[in-house]
């Protein structure tokens, strides 16, 4: 049953080999005149642990933007989510610097590996962003590098010599940042995930959890929801792109549920009943990061890391990405100079 | 207050104007205060709530929260809401002018406006009916005090902050005020507190100083002082829903991982809050008087325009001021 899948994902990822596809629900096929279980076994199936070995040795991009005004946790969430210091703070940026005049794009790129498997990690993070008194396009610094990334791929796509793996440094997902004041978006919040909801996923995130009740929680997120729904914002998973049933249920319980994600984050530890948590320490109780009755954390790390990290990397590719490179193919000679030859094969493919 | 002395009336000597203070304070206490307090901060930072646990009422109870497509096209607006509070024979009437839409739009260049508008406003009325005729029922509408609410979720002041502060510190007194305080670890909301300090003395703002107490205060009041000058800017909860905890109902926010206590001095500043605004609403009205006021008359004054002159002294003061121009 995984041979389909396999040879339609050939095609589309040109840029590095696919790990294992996700399980899909076993199609039952046209009885064959061959019955295979009488034979014996083929091993079609061990295709999946070659994938995996090729994978852990290639390993694998992942590039991952961070926006929201200043404080409200970003650095410290990101880091939390990766177990490692691979912020901006971190990286010798001095934490109590200045807010800077204008929105600045910062990436900063690590390898961080686990079980064999290599991730090169680039965090993106945007500082200056929604702090100025006059916010007015600040989100265009942002659109203008996610484009950037695009038509970067786009150029060494399209290159007569190409590299046997083109080096991806398109944004796969944005965690967007909501204040939680408890009582609903902010404009710029609304123009902001407007105009790059088209261009990048976008995941919203509501920061430092830790200041709601349940109910002002649970409250907070039906609005914001609400809110995101009336003005035709389409984050991350997007409806349009579930590919059948099984992602459907799965993904609407997530939209409709459980986001945006309430969290906490926090790269200190504490002891609580006898184990190491990562937490912040209160006078009135130690908050617990990876619990679920205190924030949503973990349902924020599984799902971008443990569930849909490579959908993320997928949605990216075949559809952020084509539609990019469908517009500047539209666009009078828009690409760089190359072969007839290669322009024709190109346009097959569309 | 001394205990007053009923010496005998008879005894030679004895004047009697010791129990002015007494007079002055029944006369206070029948006469009733006033005092104006405006809020100013952006939407979601807790200001509301505050108010309503600063003075156990509800100021608010048709609230509506305005989504963000409707804050977009909003302008800052100001609502004035006055409520009579008395405790025990001594009659508050407060009112609360607060400024939604304050720091909401994307481009707050023209945040402050309305705001300073509305304070040059109520000097300008104070003004001209100050120079009136009939001075009798004279209303003190001007802002004896402004709390300043910064975000607890950033990194100290940010350049809005700074420049609204900057705009009105020479009109109104200015008390910074962190509130949804629970956000913040004690170490974190040391650093906040000293960020914001160090940011308010390099931008120059002139935010309110308490007096130092008198020398001959007893030292629990010296004590007091020196504490609450201590932990400017206050970091507070604010909370009127009633938790049980350790046996006994407190104001306070449930949490899974615990209960924040909104009068428990370890868990924020709400009590010393309330302690400054309750025992410098006095000073707070007086410097609005002797400074603010004055400043924006003098200045009022010197820019000329329609004043009803009534008195001597007004006219004395226009002939200092043209002399002094001539002299320039």
């Amino acid at each position: 049953s995984c041979a389909g899948p396999v040879e339609s994902k050939t095609e589309a990822a040109m840029s590095e080999l696919v790990p294992e596809p996700r399980q899909k629900p076993v199609v039952p096929t046209k009885p064959m005149g061959i019955n295979t279980s009488l034979l014996g076994y083929i091993g079609i199936d061990t295709i999946i642990e070659q994938m995996r070995k090729k994978t852990m040795k290639t390993g694998f991009d992942f590039n991952i933007m961070v926006v929201g005004q200043s404080g409200l946790g970003k650095s410290t969430l990101v880091n939390t989510l990766f177990k490692s210091q691979v912020s901006r703070k971190s990286s010798g940026w001095n934490r109590e610097e200045k807010i800077p005049k204008t929105v600045e794009i910062k990436a900063i790129g690590h390898v961080i590996e686990e079980g064999g498997v290599k991730m090169k990690l680039t965090v993106i993070d945007t500082p200056g962003f929604g702090d100025q008194i006059n916010n007015e396009n600040c989100w265009e610094p942002i659109e203008k590098y996610i484009n950037e990334q695009y038509e970067k791929f786009l150029k060494e796509e399209v290159n007569i010599a190409r590299k046997k793996r083109i080096p991806d440094t398109r944004v796969h997902c944005c965690l967007y940042f909501i204040s939680p004041t408890g009582h609903s978006l902010r404009p710029l919040d609304l123009e902001f995930m407007k105009h790059l909801s088209k261009v990048v996923n976008i995941i919203p995130v509501i920061a430092k959890a830790d200041t709601m009740t349940l109910e002002e929680k649970t409250e907070f997120k039906q609005r914001v929801r609400k809110e995101l729904e009336v003005n035709g914002i389409e984050f991350y998973p997007q409806k349009e792109f579930d590919e059948d049933l099984e992602d459907k249920t799965e993904n609407d319980k997530i939209r409709q549920e459980s986001m945006p994600f309430a969290v906490v984050g926090s790269d200190k530890e504490y002891q609580v009943n006898g184990k190491r948590v990562l937490g912040r320490k209160t006078p009135w109780g130690i908050i617990e990061v990876e619990n679920l009755t205190h924030c949503e954390f973990a349902l924020l790390r599984d799902f971008v890391i443990r569930t849909h990290l490579q959908d993320l990397k997928e949605v990216t590719h075949n559809i952020h990405y084509e539609t990019y490179r469908a517009k500047r193919l539209n666009d009078n000679g828009g690409l760089p100079p190359m072969t007839v030859e290669t322009e024709e094969n190109h346009e097959s493919n569309l | 207050q001394q205990p007053t002395q009923f010496t005998n009336p008879e005894t030679p000597g004895y004047v009697g104007f010791a129990n002015l203070p007494n007079q002055v304070h029944r006369k206070s206490v029948k006469k009733g205060f006033e005092f104006t307090l405006m809020v100013v901060g952006e939407s979601g930072l807790g200001k509301s709530t505050l108010i309503n646990s600063l003075f156990l009422t509800d100021l608010y109870p048709e609230r509506i929260i305005p989504g963000a497509a409707d804050k977009i096209e909003r302008t800052v607006q100001i609502e004035a809401s006055t409520v009579e509070i008395e405790e025990r024979g001594v009659k508050l009437r407060l009112t609360v002018v607060d400024t939604p839409g304050y720091g909401d739009a994307i481009n707050c260049r023209d945040c402050f406006k309305t705001i300073i508008a509305y304070i040059d406003e109520q000097f300008e009325r104070y003004l001209h009916d100050e120079s009136g005729l009939n001075r009798r029922h004279i209303i003190d509408n001007r802002v004896h005090c402004c709390f300043y609410f910064i975000s607890p979720f950033g990194h100290g002041l940010k350049p809005l902050d700074v420049e609204f502060m900057k705009a009105i510190h020479n009109k109104v007194n200015i008390v910074p005020v962190i509130a949804k305080a629970d956000t913040l670890s004690l170490k974190e909301r040391e650093r906040l507190k000293k960020r914001i300090l160090d940011e308010i003395e390099e931008h120059g703002i002139k935010i309110y100083h308490l007096p130092d107490a008198e020398s001959d205060e007893d030292e629990d009041f010296k004590e007091q002082t020196r504490l609450l000058k201590a932990s400017i800017p206050f970091c507070v909860v604010g909370s009127n829903q009633l938790i049980e905890a350790k046996g006994k109902k407190v104001r306070g926010r449930l949490y899974p991982w615990g209960v924040v206590e909104v009068e428990n001095p370890e868990h924020n500043d709400f009590l010393k809050l309330r302690t400054m605004l309750i025992t410098h609403m006095q000073d707070l009205q007086e410097v609005t008087q002797d400074l603010h006021y004055e400043n924006f008359r003098s200045e009022r004054l010197k820019r000329g325009g329609r004043l009803k002159i009534e008195d001597e002294e007004v006219n004395k003061d226009q002939i200092l001021l043209e002399k002094e121009a001539e002299v320039r």
